[in-house]
């Protein structure tokens, strides 16, 4: 194949509005882009002159997927600002509560949006009549994450009740059980969806890079709070990130992202198993393994197969918080924060990879600075390097148009991109 | 029969009114049994033109948006919008503080502007007839389902519109503003069933105010509770800047204190 082009408008079974643009000539790839063409949003200007209470409200609304993620990422990043500290019982349950998004996510990516490329179908909606048992054991699962914030936080897009300062509302021991028994119930589940998975072969593609999560002091697979750390072992405080990560213009290109000095960068599910794998509980490692998830993997199309890992890890750690959870006797009592001046920033891993919420406010509490840094965001550089090393193996492959379109769309899949959220604030065009 | 085809459409928004879609666990086989969609990018390949039912969700941002959404009244019998970023501009209309150029400014000081980003952002009735709203920031799933199985058996659907105190009552919750809580419960239109107040949280206006809501009667009750004029102004802008009300307030609110941005 010496010539060909990929114009792939409005990528379809990702959140938001994408493009992907391939020219090849003379067997050379001349053009390669991912646009990311959703509407602007601002919310980092929005935010300026907004009481820093409001924050967890309005930034849940950057994205419907992982709202609550962002609702962590802001809430704890007020409170820093506001110099507070909360309560481990409310540390517990914002755990249980982003283990319940995190599931919902990963099961919604990997059964509805990604999976019917390995079916040769254009949507789960076929599924349903060929696969009923795969697509009722999906919708059971997505159920379960979306079921434990709605139970526990009020809804799970935009949840209710996670405020700067607490939760506005503590479950009920009746609430957290159903909740455990959901959890339980899920094991089984999770069990054949790695049979499944394990029988999917993804497509060859070895392209390493820096990958960057969250690993804390403790023993835990972290997912909110921690330092944050490189696989090239730089490791800085979540006030820090600036010293880790820059946002910059880039040549031929308007776009801002993001980078460190080494280049390139990926985040998500993968990135976190490749930093923290030594801290899966049994059951989520034996997940790993017998999907032939290892340590040392570079393929990104195993984002998918970190996905389902993450989606056990958390059944295992939401059973551990609910356990706990359920011998408070004294629920922390919340009460609205004292507003000041300050600058806080916080670091939390959300489905898609580590989020940064920065705010500054001044002394009434009103905010004068906002800042956040989206995982899409992150990868998109990291994207675009795989597209071009993947395209580069299939146009010596020889491989047509149609199939290089096709993968093309899958690759870009595998990083499950949230476009809403990566254009929080601008028009991104990558080139 | 044939199924009825229904396409859902996006614009600036956080997906999350069609991601509601995908949340019907229990009923999605069901309803896919029952209507065929035919375009919904987030979820399947498809997309066809040919629908006779629209579910547009976001506000109209830039002038792209506008175009679209015009073909995409050309196309359906019938257009419906989901959630407030639709239907009031929800969040969204915040940006219109500024000046488009300003905001652009202030996320992005190195980049040249892009014309195609709108001076204002509009509901999506300011640029196309449409013929239902569902409001809320998201919708209700409930809601959602109950229009949709209206519209397939050619019936008008009726939402409520009476205040969220209304909902908060019967879920027997303790009343926010009586624990010195400030609330827009009043002066908000129910049909949420009073999610917030019963999770402890204000409710903060998101399916939209009440025509002739009673502001300033809110304003002066807030105000004895401890919540200052000018406060309350700014936090109904958080979802009802395009209200014709709140707009007044906030003008006199910008006279009067030009270094608040709202």
């Amino acid at each position: 194949m010496k010539k060909l082009e990929v114009d792939v408008h409005h990528l379809t079974r990702v959140e938001g509005h994408g493009n992907i643009k391939v020219r090849v000539s003379d067997g050379k790839i001349e053009d390669l882009r991912l646009e990311i063409v959703e509407s602007p949003r601002f919310f980092e200007s929005m935010l300026v002159g907004r009481y820093i209470d409001e924050v967890p409200h309005i930034t849940a609304r950057i994205c419907g997927i992982c709202a609550l993620g962002h609702t962590t990422a802001a809430v704890r990043a007020a409170e820093n600002a506001l110099g507070w500290t909360p309560p481990e019982e409310v540390m517990m349950l914002r755990r249980l509560l982003l283990d319940g998004e995190t599931i919902q996510s990963h099961i919604l990516h990997v059964y509805f949006l990604a999976a019917p490329d390995f079916f040769n179908v254009g949507s789960v909606i076929p599924l349903a009549t060929s696969h009923p048992e795969v697509v009722k054991r999906a919708l059971r699962l997505k159920k379960l994450g979306n079921h434990t914030c709605e139970i526990l936080a009020g809804r799970k897009i935009h949840p209710v009740s996670m405020a700067v300062g607490g939760f506005t509302h503590w479950p009920t021991k009746s609430q957290f059980l159903q909740v455990k028994e959901m959890l339980l119930q899920s094991r089984e589940d999770l069990d054949e969806t790695v049979k499944l998975f394990a029988t999917l072969e993804p497509p060859a593609l070895e392209s390493p890079t820096e990958y960057i999560a969250l690993r804390s002091d403790s023993d835990r697979y972290e997912f909110v709070e921690g330092r944050v750390v490189s696989s090239s072992g730089d490791s800085v405080s979540e006030e820090e990130y600036l010293d880790l990560i820059t946002e910059k213009t880039v040549a031929h290109s308007s776009a801002r992202h993001a980078s460190t000095e080494r280049g390139c960068y990926a985040v998500g599910a993968l990135a976190r198993y490749k930093i923290n794998h030594d801290r899966l509980s049994p059951w989520a490692a034996k997940g790993a393994k017998a999907m032939g998830l290892t340590p040392d993997a570079v393929n990104p199309f195993h984002n998918n197969t970190a996905q389902i890992v993450e989606s056990m890890q958390c059944v295992e750690e939401g059973l551990e918080m609910v356990e706990k959870l359920l011998d408070v006797d004294q629920p922390p009592v919340y009460a609205p924060l004292e507003k000041k001046a300050g600058v806080g920033t916080a670091a939390v891993e959300v489905p898609r990879g580590i989020l940064f919420h920065h705010y500054e406010t001044d002394d009434r509490g009103v905010i004068t600075k906002a800042n956040c840094i989206i995982p899409t965001g992150q990868n998109q550089a990291n994207i675009e390097m795989d597209l071009h090393r993947f395209v580069g193996n299939m146009v010596k492959g020889g491989k047509s148009e149609d199939e290089v379109r096709h993968a093309c769309e899958m690759l870009v899949r595998a990083y499950d991109p949230c476009i809403s959220c990566s254009a929080h604030f601008l028009e991104v065009e990558l080139v | 029969m044939s199924k009825p085809k229904i396409g859902v459409f996006s614009f600036a928004s956080c997906e999350g009114c069609q991601l509601q879609l995908l949340n019907y666990e229990d009923d999605l086989l069901d309803l896919l049994g029952r209507i065929d969609i035919v375009n919904f990018r987030e979820a399947i390949d498809e997309k066809s033109n040919e629908y006779t039912i629209a579910l547009v969700e976001g506000s109209i941002a830039t002038e792209s948006d506008a175009e679209e959404v015009r073909e995409i009244r050309e196309n359906a019998d019938f257009l419906v919008t989901i959630g407030a970023c639709a239907v009031t501009t929800g969040l969204n209309g915040m940006r219109n503080a500024t000046t488009a150029q300003d905001a652009w400014k202030r996320v992005y000081p190195d980049r040249e502007f892009d014309e195609n980003v709108a001076s204002q952002v509009r509901r999506v009735s300011e640029v196309v007839q449409v013929d239902f709203e569902i409001p809320g920031c998201p919708i209700d799933r409930r809601e959602l389902l109950y229009v949709i199985t209206c519209l397939l058996h050619g019936q008008v659907p009726r939402l409520p519109t009476s205040p969220v105190c209304d909902e908060c009552r019967r879920a027997g919750n303790p009343c926010l503003l009586d624990r010195g809580i400030w609330c827009f419960g009043s002066i908000t239109r129910s049909g949420c069933g009073a999610i917030c107040p019963t999770y402890g949280e204000s409710c903060c206006g998101c399916r939209g105010l009440l025509p002739g809501a009673p502001i300033e009667e809110l304003i002066e009750i807030l105000g004895k509770k401890g919540m200052p004029r000018d406060e309350v102004i700014v936090r109904l802008n958080q979802f009802a800047s395009r209200d014709e009300q709140v707009k007044a307030l906030t003008e006199e609110l910008r006279r009067r204190r030009q270094e608040v941005a709202v």
